[in-house]
Protein backbone atom coordinates (compact mmCIF):
# COMPACT_ATOMS: atom_id res chain seq x y z
CA UNK A 1 0.00 0.00 0.00
CA UNK A 2 2.75 2.38 1.02
CA UNK A 3 4.55 1.49 -2.19
CA UNK A 4 1.48 2.20 -4.33
CA UNK A 5 0.96 5.58 -2.73
CA UNK A 6 4.61 6.48 -3.19
CA UNK A 7 4.52 5.55 -6.82
CA UNK A 8 1.35 7.54 -7.45
CA UNK A 9 2.91 10.55 -5.76
CA UNK A 10 6.04 10.28 -7.87
CA UNK A 11 4.03 9.78 -11.05
CA UNK A 12 2.13 12.98 -10.22
CA UNK A 13 5.39 14.83 -9.69
CA UNK A 14 6.84 13.54 -12.96
CA UNK A 15 3.65 14.30 -14.89
CA UNK A 16 3.83 17.87 -13.58
CA UNK A 17 6.72 18.36 -15.97
CA UNK A 18 7.59 21.97 -15.22
CA UNK A 19 9.49 21.68 -11.96
CA UNK A 20 11.60 24.36 -10.38
CA UNK A 21 14.51 21.94 -10.17
CA UNK A 22 15.55 18.63 -11.59
CA UNK A 23 13.63 15.48 -10.75
CA UNK A 24 16.72 14.10 -9.02
CA UNK A 25 15.50 15.17 -5.58
CA UNK A 26 12.08 13.59 -6.03
CA UNK A 27 13.64 10.36 -7.28
CA UNK A 28 15.93 10.35 -4.24
CA UNK A 29 12.92 10.76 -1.93
CA UNK A 30 11.13 7.96 -3.70
CA UNK A 31 14.16 5.68 -3.43
CA UNK A 32 14.23 6.33 0.30
CA UNK A 33 10.52 5.63 0.60
CA UNK A 34 10.85 2.17 -0.92
CA UNK A 35 14.38 1.43 0.33
CA UNK A 36 13.34 -2.03 1.48
CA UNK A 37 11.32 -2.82 -1.63
CA UNK A 38 12.47 -1.97 -5.17
CA UNK A 39 9.78 -3.32 -7.54
CA UNK A 40 12.71 -4.94 -9.40
CA UNK A 41 12.51 -7.61 -6.66
CA UNK A 42 9.48 -9.09 -8.40
CA UNK A 43 11.56 -9.54 -11.57
CA UNK A 44 14.41 -10.99 -9.55
CA UNK A 45 12.12 -13.58 -7.94
CA UNK A 46 10.68 -14.50 -11.32
CA UNK A 47 14.24 -14.76 -12.69
CA UNK A 48 15.33 -17.11 -9.92
CA UNK A 49 12.36 -19.31 -10.63
CA UNK A 50 13.09 -19.28 -14.39
CA UNK A 51 16.76 -20.10 -13.69
CA UNK A 52 15.71 -23.28 -11.89
CA UNK A 53 12.86 -24.33 -14.19
CA UNK A 54 13.50 -26.89 -16.96
CA UNK A 55 12.72 -25.09 -20.22
CA UNK A 56 13.28 -25.29 -23.99
CA UNK A 57 13.56 -28.31 -26.32
CA UNK A 58 16.17 -29.85 -24.00
CA UNK A 59 13.96 -29.38 -20.92
CA UNK A 60 16.96 -28.20 -18.90
CA UNK A 61 17.47 -25.57 -16.22
CA UNK A 62 20.16 -22.87 -16.31
CA UNK A 63 21.73 -24.15 -13.10
CA UNK A 64 24.82 -25.32 -15.02
CA UNK A 65 25.22 -21.97 -16.80
CA UNK A 66 28.82 -20.71 -16.59
CA UNK A 67 28.82 -16.94 -16.15
CA UNK A 68 32.59 -16.93 -15.80
CA UNK A 69 32.97 -18.09 -12.20
CA UNK A 70 32.31 -21.74 -13.05
CA UNK A 71 29.10 -23.66 -13.88
CA UNK A 72 26.21 -22.57 -11.68
CA UNK A 73 28.06 -19.79 -9.84
CA UNK A 74 25.87 -16.69 -9.85
CA UNK A 75 27.33 -14.85 -6.87
CA UNK A 76 29.72 -12.10 -7.98
CA UNK A 77 29.49 -13.08 -11.67
CA UNK A 78 27.99 -9.82 -12.91
CA UNK A 79 30.64 -7.73 -11.12
CA UNK A 80 33.22 -9.30 -13.47
CA UNK A 81 31.25 -8.86 -16.69
CA UNK A 82 31.63 -8.21 -19.57
CA UNK A 83 34.47 -10.74 -19.80
CA UNK A 84 36.18 -13.01 -22.31
CA UNK A 85 34.80 -16.54 -22.58
CA UNK A 86 37.11 -19.12 -24.12
CA UNK A 87 34.27 -21.47 -25.13
CA UNK A 88 32.66 -18.88 -27.42
CA UNK A 89 35.91 -17.01 -28.19
CA UNK A 90 34.11 -13.73 -27.52
CA UNK A 91 33.86 -11.00 -24.91
CA UNK A 92 30.29 -11.24 -23.63
CA UNK A 93 28.06 -9.05 -21.48
CA UNK A 94 25.50 -10.63 -19.17
CA UNK A 95 22.72 -10.76 -21.74
CA UNK A 96 24.83 -12.23 -24.54
CA UNK A 97 26.21 -14.83 -22.12
CA UNK A 98 22.68 -15.75 -21.03
CA UNK A 99 21.87 -16.23 -24.73
CA UNK A 100 24.75 -18.72 -24.95
CA UNK A 101 23.48 -20.64 -21.90
CA UNK A 102 19.88 -20.69 -23.13
CA UNK A 103 21.04 -21.99 -26.50
CA UNK A 104 23.56 -24.60 -25.35
CA UNK A 105 21.82 -25.87 -22.20
CA UNK A 106 18.14 -25.46 -23.10
CA UNK A 107 18.18 -25.48 -26.90
CA UNK A 108 16.39 -22.11 -27.07
CA UNK A 109 17.74 -20.36 -30.20
CA UNK A 110 19.34 -16.95 -29.65
CA UNK A 111 17.07 -15.60 -32.38
CA UNK A 112 14.09 -16.00 -29.99
CA UNK A 113 15.58 -13.06 -28.06
CA UNK A 114 17.60 -11.25 -30.75
CA UNK A 115 14.64 -11.01 -33.16
CA UNK A 116 12.02 -10.58 -30.42
CA UNK A 117 10.20 -7.56 -29.01
CA UNK A 118 10.89 -5.76 -25.74
CA UNK A 119 8.87 -6.88 -22.71
CA UNK A 120 7.57 -9.94 -24.59
CA UNK A 121 8.40 -13.64 -24.88
CA UNK A 122 12.02 -14.68 -24.42
CA UNK A 123 13.20 -11.05 -24.16
CA UNK A 124 10.99 -10.71 -21.10
CA UNK A 125 12.50 -13.95 -19.78
CA UNK A 126 15.92 -12.34 -20.33
CA UNK A 127 14.87 -9.31 -18.23
CA UNK A 128 13.95 -11.53 -15.28
CA UNK A 129 17.09 -13.67 -15.58
CA UNK A 130 19.25 -10.53 -15.67
CA UNK A 131 17.47 -9.16 -12.58
CA UNK A 132 18.24 -12.41 -10.74
CA UNK A 133 21.91 -12.51 -11.70
CA UNK A 134 22.72 -8.83 -11.01
CA UNK A 135 21.07 -8.94 -7.58
CA UNK A 136 23.75 -11.46 -6.64
CA UNK A 137 26.48 -8.89 -7.34
CA UNK A 138 24.78 -6.05 -5.48
CA UNK A 139 27.23 -4.39 -3.09
CA UNK A 140 30.24 -5.90 -4.86
CA UNK A 141 32.99 -3.98 -6.63
CA UNK A 142 33.12 -3.75 -10.42
CA UNK A 143 36.23 -5.72 -11.37
CA UNK A 144 36.81 -6.19 -15.07
CA UNK A 145 39.76 -8.26 -16.22
CA UNK A 146 41.45 -5.47 -18.18
CA UNK A 147 44.64 -7.52 -18.50
CA UNK A 148 42.81 -9.74 -20.99
CA UNK A 149 43.75 -8.62 -24.53
CA UNK A 150 40.29 -9.35 -25.94
CA UNK A 151 38.67 -7.22 -23.24
CA UNK A 152 41.26 -4.49 -23.86
CA UNK A 153 40.38 -4.55 -27.54
CA UNK A 154 36.67 -4.19 -26.78
CA UNK A 155 37.48 -1.27 -24.47
CA UNK A 156 39.30 0.48 -27.32
CA UNK A 157 36.42 -0.14 -29.74
CA UNK A 158 33.86 0.92 -27.13
CA UNK A 159 35.68 4.17 -26.45
CA UNK A 160 35.73 4.96 -30.17
CA UNK A 161 32.05 3.99 -30.57
CA UNK A 162 31.22 6.37 -27.71
CA UNK A 163 32.54 9.31 -29.76
CA UNK A 164 31.23 8.09 -33.15
CA UNK A 165 29.04 10.81 -34.65
CA UNK A 166 26.61 9.92 -37.42
CA UNK A 167 23.01 10.16 -38.55
CA UNK A 168 20.77 13.15 -39.33
CA UNK A 169 21.45 14.84 -35.99
CA UNK A 170 25.25 14.28 -35.90
CA UNK A 171 24.96 12.85 -32.37
CA UNK A 172 27.24 10.42 -30.55
CA UNK A 173 27.00 9.03 -27.00
CA UNK A 174 29.33 11.85 -25.94
CA UNK A 175 26.86 14.53 -27.09
CA UNK A 176 24.81 13.86 -23.96
CA UNK A 177 27.24 11.93 -21.76
CA UNK A 178 30.60 13.67 -22.27
CA UNK A 179 30.42 16.50 -19.72
CA UNK A 180 29.53 16.97 -16.06
CA UNK A 181 26.25 18.49 -14.86
CA UNK A 182 24.28 18.44 -18.12
CA UNK A 183 20.56 17.80 -18.57
CA UNK A 184 18.09 16.96 -21.35
CA UNK A 185 14.97 18.85 -20.22
CA UNK A 186 15.00 17.98 -16.49
CA UNK A 187 16.72 14.63 -16.88
CA UNK A 188 20.22 14.65 -15.37
CA UNK A 189 22.83 13.02 -17.62
CA UNK A 190 25.76 11.08 -16.16
CA UNK A 191 29.19 11.92 -17.60
CA UNK A 192 30.29 8.46 -18.70
CA UNK A 193 33.86 9.51 -19.49
CA UNK A 194 34.68 9.87 -15.79
CA UNK A 195 34.69 7.34 -13.02
CA UNK A 196 31.96 8.90 -10.87
CA UNK A 197 29.44 9.16 -13.71
CA UNK A 198 30.29 5.72 -15.03
CA UNK A 199 29.72 4.18 -11.58
CA UNK A 200 26.36 5.99 -11.30
CA UNK A 201 25.29 4.58 -14.67
CA UNK A 202 26.90 1.16 -15.05
CA UNK A 203 26.46 0.48 -11.35
CA UNK A 204 22.68 0.97 -11.39
CA UNK A 205 21.57 -0.82 -14.59
CA UNK A 206 19.63 -3.05 -15.15
CA UNK A 207 16.88 -1.08 -13.42
CA UNK A 208 13.19 -0.80 -12.71
CA UNK A 209 11.78 2.30 -14.44
CA UNK A 210 9.01 4.05 -12.52
CA UNK A 211 7.83 6.10 -15.53
CA UNK A 212 6.75 3.04 -17.49
CA UNK A 213 6.70 0.30 -14.80
CA UNK A 214 9.17 -1.75 -16.84
CA UNK A 215 12.40 -3.53 -16.01
CA UNK A 216 15.14 -2.55 -18.45
CA UNK A 217 18.41 -4.38 -19.06
CA UNK A 218 21.50 -2.47 -20.26
CA UNK A 219 20.73 -3.86 -23.74
CA UNK A 220 17.35 -2.11 -23.59
CA UNK A 221 18.91 1.08 -22.20
CA UNK A 222 21.52 1.24 -24.98
CA UNK A 223 18.91 0.46 -27.64
CA UNK A 224 16.81 3.44 -26.57
CA UNK A 225 19.88 5.70 -26.40
CA UNK A 226 20.63 4.87 -30.04
CA UNK A 227 16.96 5.42 -30.96
CA UNK A 228 17.16 8.92 -29.56
CA UNK A 229 20.53 9.42 -31.26
CA UNK A 230 18.64 8.77 -34.54
CA UNK A 231 20.97 5.98 -35.65
CA UNK A 232 19.86 2.71 -37.22
CA UNK A 233 18.93 0.07 -34.60
CA UNK A 234 21.67 -1.88 -32.83
CA UNK A 235 21.09 -5.64 -32.88
CA UNK A 236 20.42 -7.20 -29.47
CA UNK A 237 23.75 -8.29 -27.91
CA UNK A 238 25.70 -7.03 -30.95
CA UNK A 239 29.40 -6.19 -30.76
CA UNK A 240 28.79 -2.45 -30.31
CA UNK A 241 26.57 -3.01 -27.27
CA UNK A 242 29.20 -5.21 -25.63
CA UNK A 243 32.02 -2.79 -26.54
CA UNK A 244 30.16 0.17 -25.01
CA UNK A 245 29.42 -1.92 -21.92
CA UNK A 246 33.12 -2.74 -21.55
CA UNK A 247 33.97 0.97 -21.93
CA UNK A 248 31.44 1.95 -19.23
CA UNK A 249 32.31 -0.86 -16.83
CA UNK A 250 36.06 -0.26 -17.24
CA UNK A 251 35.58 3.45 -16.56
CA UNK A 252 33.57 2.48 -13.47
CA UNK A 253 36.21 -0.07 -12.36
CA UNK A 254 36.33 -0.39 -8.55
CA UNK A 255 32.92 1.24 -8.01
CA UNK A 256 30.23 -0.56 -6.03
CA UNK A 257 27.24 -2.10 -7.85
CA UNK A 258 23.75 -1.01 -6.74
CA UNK A 259 22.03 -3.44 -9.09
CA UNK A 260 19.22 -3.67 -9.85
CA UNK A 261 18.65 0.09 -9.89
CA UNK A 262 15.58 2.28 -9.69
CA UNK A 263 15.09 4.95 -12.33
CA UNK A 264 12.69 7.60 -13.48
CA UNK B 1 47.51 -24.09 -49.25
CA UNK B 2 49.16 -25.81 -46.34
CA UNK B 3 52.07 -23.40 -46.42
CA UNK B 4 49.67 -20.49 -46.18
CA UNK B 5 47.89 -21.84 -43.12
CA UNK B 6 51.21 -22.42 -41.38
CA UNK B 7 52.45 -19.00 -42.37
CA UNK B 8 49.35 -17.18 -41.22
CA UNK B 9 49.84 -17.62 -37.45
CA UNK B 10 53.50 -16.67 -37.85
CA UNK B 11 52.52 -13.56 -39.76
CA UNK B 12 49.87 -12.71 -37.17
CA UNK B 13 52.44 -13.02 -34.41
CA UNK B 14 54.85 -10.82 -36.33
CA UNK B 15 52.16 -8.19 -36.90
CA UNK B 16 51.17 -8.31 -33.25
CA UNK B 17 54.79 -7.72 -32.30
CA UNK B 18 55.22 -4.72 -34.60
CA UNK B 19 51.85 -3.34 -33.48
CA UNK B 20 53.63 -2.38 -30.28
CA UNK B 21 53.67 1.04 -31.92
CA UNK B 22 50.46 2.38 -30.41
CA UNK B 23 49.69 4.65 -33.38
CA UNK B 24 49.46 1.62 -35.65
CA UNK B 25 47.21 -0.15 -33.17
CA UNK B 26 45.09 2.99 -32.88
CA UNK B 27 44.52 3.13 -36.65
CA UNK B 28 43.59 -0.53 -36.57
CA UNK B 29 41.03 0.11 -33.78
CA UNK B 30 39.63 3.04 -35.78
CA UNK B 31 39.07 0.78 -38.79
CA UNK B 32 37.58 -1.98 -36.61
CA UNK B 33 35.25 0.54 -34.98
CA UNK B 34 34.01 1.78 -38.37
CA UNK B 35 33.34 -1.83 -39.37
CA UNK B 36 31.53 -2.48 -36.07
CA UNK B 37 29.36 0.63 -36.49
CA UNK B 38 28.06 -0.99 -39.68
CA UNK B 39 27.83 -4.65 -38.74
CA UNK B 40 26.16 -4.17 -35.34
CA UNK B 41 23.21 -2.20 -36.74
CA UNK B 42 20.12 -3.00 -38.79
CA UNK B 43 17.60 -0.87 -40.63
CA UNK B 44 14.35 -0.21 -38.76
CA UNK B 45 11.58 1.83 -40.39
CA UNK B 46 12.85 5.25 -41.43
CA UNK B 47 16.20 4.65 -39.65
CA UNK B 48 18.22 3.26 -42.57
CA UNK B 49 21.69 1.79 -42.36
CA UNK B 50 23.03 4.81 -44.25
CA UNK B 51 22.82 6.59 -40.93
CA UNK B 52 25.81 4.55 -39.76
CA UNK B 53 28.08 6.07 -42.41
CA UNK B 54 29.92 9.26 -41.46
CA UNK B 55 30.10 12.54 -43.33
CA UNK B 56 33.65 13.92 -43.45
CA UNK B 57 33.09 16.44 -40.65
CA UNK B 58 31.30 13.83 -38.50
CA UNK B 59 34.34 11.59 -38.86
CA UNK B 60 36.78 14.41 -38.06
CA UNK B 61 34.73 15.43 -35.00
CA UNK B 62 34.59 11.82 -33.71
CA UNK B 63 38.35 11.39 -33.48
CA UNK B 64 39.84 10.93 -30.01
CA UNK B 65 42.12 13.87 -30.87
CA UNK B 66 40.04 16.93 -31.93
CA UNK B 67 40.68 18.44 -35.39
CA UNK B 68 43.34 21.17 -35.67
CA UNK B 69 42.27 24.83 -35.81
CA UNK B 70 43.02 24.86 -39.54
CA UNK B 71 40.94 21.72 -40.13
CA UNK B 72 38.05 23.27 -38.15
CA UNK B 73 38.21 26.42 -40.31
CA UNK B 74 38.14 24.29 -43.43
CA UNK B 75 35.04 22.39 -42.20
CA UNK B 76 33.31 25.65 -41.30
CA UNK B 77 33.96 27.14 -44.74
CA UNK B 78 32.58 24.00 -46.42
CA UNK B 79 29.51 23.89 -44.21
CA UNK B 80 28.82 27.59 -44.82
CA UNK B 81 28.30 26.70 -48.48
CA UNK B 82 25.27 24.60 -47.48
CA UNK B 83 23.33 27.47 -45.88
CA UNK B 84 20.26 28.35 -47.95
CA UNK B 85 18.88 31.82 -47.40
CA UNK B 86 15.10 32.41 -47.58
CA UNK B 87 13.92 32.64 -51.20
CA UNK B 88 11.57 35.53 -50.47
CA UNK B 89 14.09 37.38 -48.30
CA UNK B 90 11.76 37.04 -45.28
CA UNK B 91 13.43 35.65 -42.15
CA UNK B 92 10.47 35.61 -39.75
CA UNK B 93 7.29 33.56 -39.37
CA UNK B 94 4.90 33.27 -36.42
CA UNK B 95 6.43 32.99 -32.93
CA UNK B 96 3.44 30.97 -31.68
CA UNK B 97 4.21 28.28 -34.26
CA UNK B 98 7.87 28.65 -33.34
CA UNK B 99 7.06 27.84 -29.71
CA UNK B 100 5.38 24.56 -30.71
CA UNK B 101 8.44 23.61 -32.77
CA UNK B 102 10.80 24.52 -29.91
CA UNK B 103 8.75 22.39 -27.49
CA UNK B 104 8.58 19.28 -29.70
CA UNK B 105 11.49 16.86 -29.68
CA UNK B 106 9.77 14.41 -32.00
CA UNK B 107 10.98 13.02 -35.27
CA UNK B 108 13.52 10.90 -37.18
CA UNK B 109 13.72 7.99 -34.72
CA UNK B 110 12.88 4.46 -35.86
CA UNK B 111 9.57 4.75 -34.00
CA UNK B 112 8.59 7.84 -36.02
CA UNK B 113 6.87 7.62 -39.40
CA UNK B 114 8.10 9.13 -42.66
CA UNK B 115 6.44 12.37 -43.65
CA UNK B 116 5.54 13.48 -40.12
CA UNK B 117 6.65 16.98 -39.27
CA UNK B 118 9.65 17.04 -36.94
CA UNK B 119 10.16 19.14 -33.86
CA UNK B 120 13.20 21.33 -33.32
CA UNK B 121 13.87 19.88 -29.86
CA UNK B 122 15.14 23.32 -28.75
CA UNK B 123 14.06 22.91 -25.10
CA UNK B 124 15.93 19.60 -24.87
CA UNK B 125 19.17 21.61 -24.67
CA UNK B 126 18.33 25.32 -24.24
CA UNK B 127 16.45 27.59 -21.85
CA UNK B 128 14.14 29.89 -23.84
CA UNK B 129 10.90 31.32 -22.38
CA UNK B 130 11.28 31.88 -18.61
CA UNK B 131 7.96 30.20 -17.72
CA UNK B 132 9.12 26.87 -19.22
CA UNK B 133 11.13 25.37 -16.41
CA UNK B 134 11.73 22.03 -18.08
CA UNK B 135 14.76 22.88 -20.21
CA UNK B 136 18.08 21.20 -20.88
CA UNK B 137 21.56 22.60 -20.37
CA UNK B 138 23.70 21.10 -23.14
CA UNK B 139 23.44 24.39 -25.05
CA UNK B 140 23.54 27.96 -23.65
CA UNK B 141 20.46 29.79 -22.34
CA UNK B 142 18.62 31.66 -25.11
CA UNK B 143 16.32 33.57 -22.74
CA UNK B 144 15.89 37.18 -24.05
CA UNK B 145 17.68 36.15 -27.25
CA UNK B 146 16.44 39.03 -29.42
CA UNK B 147 16.26 41.53 -26.61
CA UNK B 148 19.91 41.07 -25.63
CA UNK B 149 21.37 40.78 -29.12
CA UNK B 150 19.20 43.17 -31.11
CA UNK B 151 17.94 42.34 -34.58
CA UNK B 152 20.24 44.06 -37.05
CA UNK B 153 20.90 42.29 -40.35
CA UNK B 154 24.13 40.68 -39.17
CA UNK B 155 22.52 39.12 -36.09
CA UNK B 156 19.47 37.92 -38.05
CA UNK B 157 21.59 36.32 -40.78
CA UNK B 158 23.96 34.75 -38.24
CA UNK B 159 21.01 33.19 -36.39
CA UNK B 160 19.44 31.90 -39.60
CA UNK B 161 22.76 30.37 -40.64
CA UNK B 162 23.29 28.87 -37.18
CA UNK B 163 19.87 27.22 -37.31
CA UNK B 164 20.41 26.02 -40.88
CA UNK B 165 23.84 24.56 -40.19
CA UNK B 166 25.52 25.14 -36.81
CA UNK B 167 28.71 23.53 -38.13
CA UNK B 168 29.27 26.57 -40.39
CA UNK B 169 30.20 28.55 -37.27
CA UNK B 170 31.64 25.83 -35.02
CA UNK B 171 32.89 22.76 -36.88
CA UNK B 172 32.17 20.25 -34.11
CA UNK B 173 29.11 21.95 -32.58
CA UNK B 174 26.77 19.55 -30.74
CA UNK B 175 23.79 21.26 -32.37
CA UNK B 176 22.04 19.48 -35.26
CA UNK B 177 21.98 21.05 -38.74
CA UNK B 178 18.28 21.91 -38.69
CA UNK B 179 18.04 23.07 -42.31
CA UNK B 180 20.92 21.26 -43.97
CA UNK B 181 19.94 17.85 -42.55
CA UNK B 182 16.23 18.40 -43.37
CA UNK B 183 15.18 18.26 -39.74
CA UNK B 184 13.09 21.44 -40.08
CA UNK B 185 11.62 23.03 -43.22
CA UNK B 186 12.40 26.59 -44.25
CA UNK B 187 8.93 27.65 -43.03
CA UNK B 188 9.55 26.01 -39.63
CA UNK B 189 12.92 27.77 -39.29
CA UNK B 190 11.17 31.10 -39.95
CA UNK B 191 8.78 30.34 -37.07
CA UNK B 192 11.69 29.51 -34.75
CA UNK B 193 13.41 32.75 -35.83
CA UNK B 194 10.28 34.70 -34.80
CA UNK B 195 10.22 32.85 -31.46
CA UNK B 196 13.81 34.03 -30.86
CA UNK B 197 13.52 37.64 -32.10
CA UNK B 198 9.89 38.85 -31.88
CA UNK B 199 9.53 41.40 -29.05
CA UNK B 200 6.13 39.82 -28.26
CA UNK B 201 7.61 36.31 -27.98
CA UNK B 202 7.78 34.91 -24.43
CA UNK B 203 11.49 34.32 -25.05
CA UNK B 204 12.03 38.09 -24.88
CA UNK B 205 10.01 38.71 -21.74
Amino acid sequence: MRKTLGMAALAAVLAGGAQAQSTADEIAKYREMIADGNPAELFEMEGESLWKTPRGPKKATLEQCDLGQGPGVVDGAFARMPRYFADTGRVQDLESRLLTCMETLQGIPASAVVDGDWNKGERKTMDALAAYVVTHSRGQKIQLDLANPQTRRMYELGKRAFYYRSGPMDFSCSTCHGEDGKRIRLQDLPNLTHKEGAIAAWGSWPAYRVSNSQFWTMQHRLNDCFRQQRTAEPEFASEVTVALSVYMAATAQGGVLQTPGLKR
Amino acid sequence: MKAVSILRPALAALLAATAGLSAAAGEDYDAQTREMMQSSFKENGIASKYRQLQLDFQKACSALVPPSAAAMKQIEAEQMQTVRWPDDGKFFGDWKEGEKIAQSGRGLTWTDKAGESNGGGCYNCHQLAPQELSFGTIGPSLHRYGKLRGSDEGMVKYTWGKLWNAKAYNACSQMPRMGDAHILSEAQIKHVMAYLFDPASPVNQ
